[in-house]
């Protein structure tokens, strides 16, 4: 039985720190690592006080290249550590993409189930920063579509803090895609002393429903539940009542709750940062689709990135999903 | 000498100048007093221009600024050595390569203020586009220079990079095959002390000048705060690799004076110390000196570049204000070359009745 801490309200970032805090805590098998985490504690801080806490063998500044961080995070996992690897912005994680997809995700199965390779990828994620190049992409599709990977976005500091936890405790590599325009973003956190049981809780990451309603279901994950709760707002304001379900989790995708939202709603609509074309979005209609035709008044309609390079940050706003093109998206399926 | 007993080298000491110059700036200084003036000029510019983007950051008017504070020597000293036929490939903090290159350094703004990801026409200087993912413009440069060579081209590319960026496994690789191919390029590295926070010894237990050794690719180190030594090395090399010797690598030892960016605050991870003994050998009062010394250049000419400085400073922000973003259509036009069903779909949404979806 878990012993709880009293509730605090913290940041979405400072809940990862104290999830780390604890892992790093409660095994001393758990490392941090990545460039710039120590003794500066990450360029969003999400390591902070962690180097001084746990030093720098545990807690360690790597040198700048990000292959090395996933590639040496293999090795010690294979040596029984459980690294926790940061890439500092979404567009960086490219030149470690081979060691993710060839080895990481590989070696369980290539081995026959012996080996394990516990590795944690936090990669701040998405965009509304007003970033440079290169610091607001949403690549989460080309790690879902990865097998051997767990792939998870939380949306809230609560979530935050389970999820970095539980992905620490998981013996599969997990990829936590961590929306960085909600690090500052405040909720209710509860921190558990105690540590998940082997990856339990990752598992039982079911998603969650943030709004209930009967006419609409829309369906978002990390950066964008928030946007989805803000287009829900507009239509309640209009007569429409829609219900956001908040995924949590990409690989696996929760597809039995889903379509028990639908099976109420009879319309989707999903939402994500990342562009539509072969993201998350349409996996879930089209497995939505083949699960429960009969129950669709509408087709599933995804709302998300274009098919273009992420563009200047000035131009953001009108790139990404507001509530706007959700609330467009959802006139569009209650016209069916 | 085994790497283990190589001394560790930690963020660069001060007052080495010198110490350690390739065989071009081994000979006597004959010193051409215009070109010093030059170098000064350019320098002096680019650390208005620097500062004013400072400036805009702080103002609200750039998202975010690389600040090349203090490494203005190696910048436009290794520039000035560059031919006509020469192409750069910088990272993302060469705004003294660009002025030098004859770049409008005002062009770089947009980028910093989100209305652009470009911003000039590399063809025009021979300069390639910034690149922000560190290293990821090794491979590259080289596959550039070895185009020049299949071309018969007299040209050669320097490629910019920092201490952080040796670490890559690209900038090995690019190392790799500029050795193979003999690909007229010239490694420039930069190695201000500091990676963000991550400290140089982190990146290398040897001299960055011997990062090309093993891999064929000779180098050199040079005070990277005197821009007559960078330009003897950078000229020199680049003359070594016309003469067919292959690639060549040059490590600037200079310092970062201000933060990685406008988002960093560098107290939270250096020694203020190291900070003052280093703006102890700023580069622009160390070129402003040796003017001095010489007896090359008087007030006026002090008075004139500076009275530039401040013109160009105050133009900056004139053309940061009246920066005209792209527009979203504009980056559906950009995407592909010819048609795309999709893009064409989406864009299409752009001007749909009920919004864009």
């Amino acid at each position: 039985m878990s012993v709880l801490a009293p509730a605090a309200t913290v940041g979405l970032g400072q809940a990862i720190n104290q999830a780390l805090a604890a892992e790093l805590a409660a095994d001393r098998k758990v490392l941090v690592m990545g460039e710039d985490v120590g003794v500066l504690g990450g360029v969003f801080r999400v390591t902070g006080g962690l180097s001084e806490r746990f030093g720098p063998e545990r807690v360690r500044d790597t040198p700048l290249g990000e292959a090395g961080i996933v590639g040496t995070a293999i090795g010690l996992a294979l040596r029984g550590y459980r690294p926790v690897c940061e890439i500092q912005f979404d567009g960086f994680v490219f030149p470690a993409f081979s060691q993710i997809t060839t080895q990481l995700a590989k070696l369980r199965s290539r081995s026959r189930g012996r080996l394990a390779v516990p590795v944690t990828i936090r990669i701040p994620y998405g965009g509304r920063i007003g970033a440079v190049e290169h610091h607001s992409e949403s690549p989460e599709a080309l790690f879902a579509h990865t097998a051997g990977l767990r792939v998870v976005s939380p949306s809230n500091a609560q979530d935050a803090y389970d999820m970095t936890r539980a992905a620490i405790a998981c013996p599969d590599p997990v990829i936590i895609f961590e929306p960085k325009s909600l690090y500052w973003s405040k909720g209710e956190l509860v921190a558990g002393a105690e540590r998940a049981r082997d990856g339990d809780t990752l598992n039982q990451a079911r998603l969650a429903r943030r709004r209930p309603g009967a006419a609409v279901t829309l369906a978002a994950y990390g950066p964008s539940v928030p946007q989805a709760l803000a287009a829900a707002g507009q239509l309640a304001g209009e007569g429409v009542e829609a219900e956001v379900i908040d995924l949590r989790a990409i690989s696996p995708i929760d597809f039995d709750a889903i379509e028990r939202s639908v099976a109420q709603t009879g319309r989707l609509v999903v939402v994500h940062e990342a562009p539509v074309f072969f993201g998350a979005g349409a996996e879930i209609a089209a497995r939505i689709t083949e699960r429960c035709f009969y129950l669709l008044e509408a087709p599933v309609l995804r709302v998300g990135g274009y098919h273009l390079p992420y563009p200047p940050a000035l131009l953001e706003q009108a790139y990404l999903p507001g509530p706007e093109r959700v609330v467009a998206a959802v006139r569009q399926a209650l016209a069916f | 000498m085994p790497f283990a007993q190589a001394p560790a080298p930690t963020a660069p000491a001060p007052g080495r100048s010198g110490d350690r110059l390739g065989p071009a700036s081994a000979e006597p200084r004959r010193p051409d007093l215009g070109q010093l003036r030059s170098f000064y000029r350019d320098m002096a510019l680019t650390r208005a221009f620097d500062r004013a983007a400072t400036a805009l950051q702080r103002q609200g008017e750039l998202a975010l600024w690389a600040p090349s504070l203090g490494q203005e020597a190696a910048q436009v000293g290794s520039a000035h050595a560059l031919g006509p036929h020469d192409w750069v490939f910088p990272s993302y903090r060469e705004h003294g390569v660009l002025l030098s290159r004859g770049v409008d350094p005002r062009r770089l703004l947009g980028l910093f203020r989100g209305a652009d990801n470009g911003g000039w026409d590399p063809s025009e200087q021979r300069v390639h586009l910034y690149t922000l993912v560190v290293g990821a413009q090794a491979l590259p440069a080289v596959g550039y220079g070895i185009g020049l060579a299949l071309d018969g081209d007299p040209g050669a590319v320097v490629v910019y990079l920092g201490d952080g960026a040796t670490s890559q496994g690209e900038v090995c690789e690019a190392l790799v095959w500029a050795a193979s191919c003999a690909a007229p390029v010239l490694f420039l590295i930069q190695n201000n002390g500091w990676a963000i926070s991550t400290p140089t010894r982190t990146q290398a237990r040897v001299e960055l000048a011997r990062r090309g050794e093993g891999f064929g690719v000779p180098g050199e180190r040079v005070d990277g705060n005197d821009a007559e030594a960078c330009h003897a090395a950078t000229a020199a090399a680049l003359a070594r690799i016309r003469a067919g010797e292959g690639p060549q690598l040059i490590e600037a030892l200079t310092y970062r004076i201000g933060p990685h960016t406008t988002s960093d605050d560098p107290s939270r991870y250096r020694r203020p110390e190291e900070e003052a003994e280093w703006a102890a050998r700023d580069p622009l009062a160390l070129a402003r000196a040796r003017l001095e010394e010489l007896g090359a250049a008087d007030a006026a000419f002090f008075a004139e570049v500076e009275a530039a400085g401040e013109a160009l400073a105050a133009s900056a922000r004139e053309h940061c204000l009246g920066i005209k973003p792209e527009r979203l259509d504009q980056v559906f036009e950009w995407a592909y070359a010819t048609p795309h069903a999709l893009v064409a779909e989406e864009l299409a949404t752009l001007a749909a009745p009920g919004g864009p979806r």
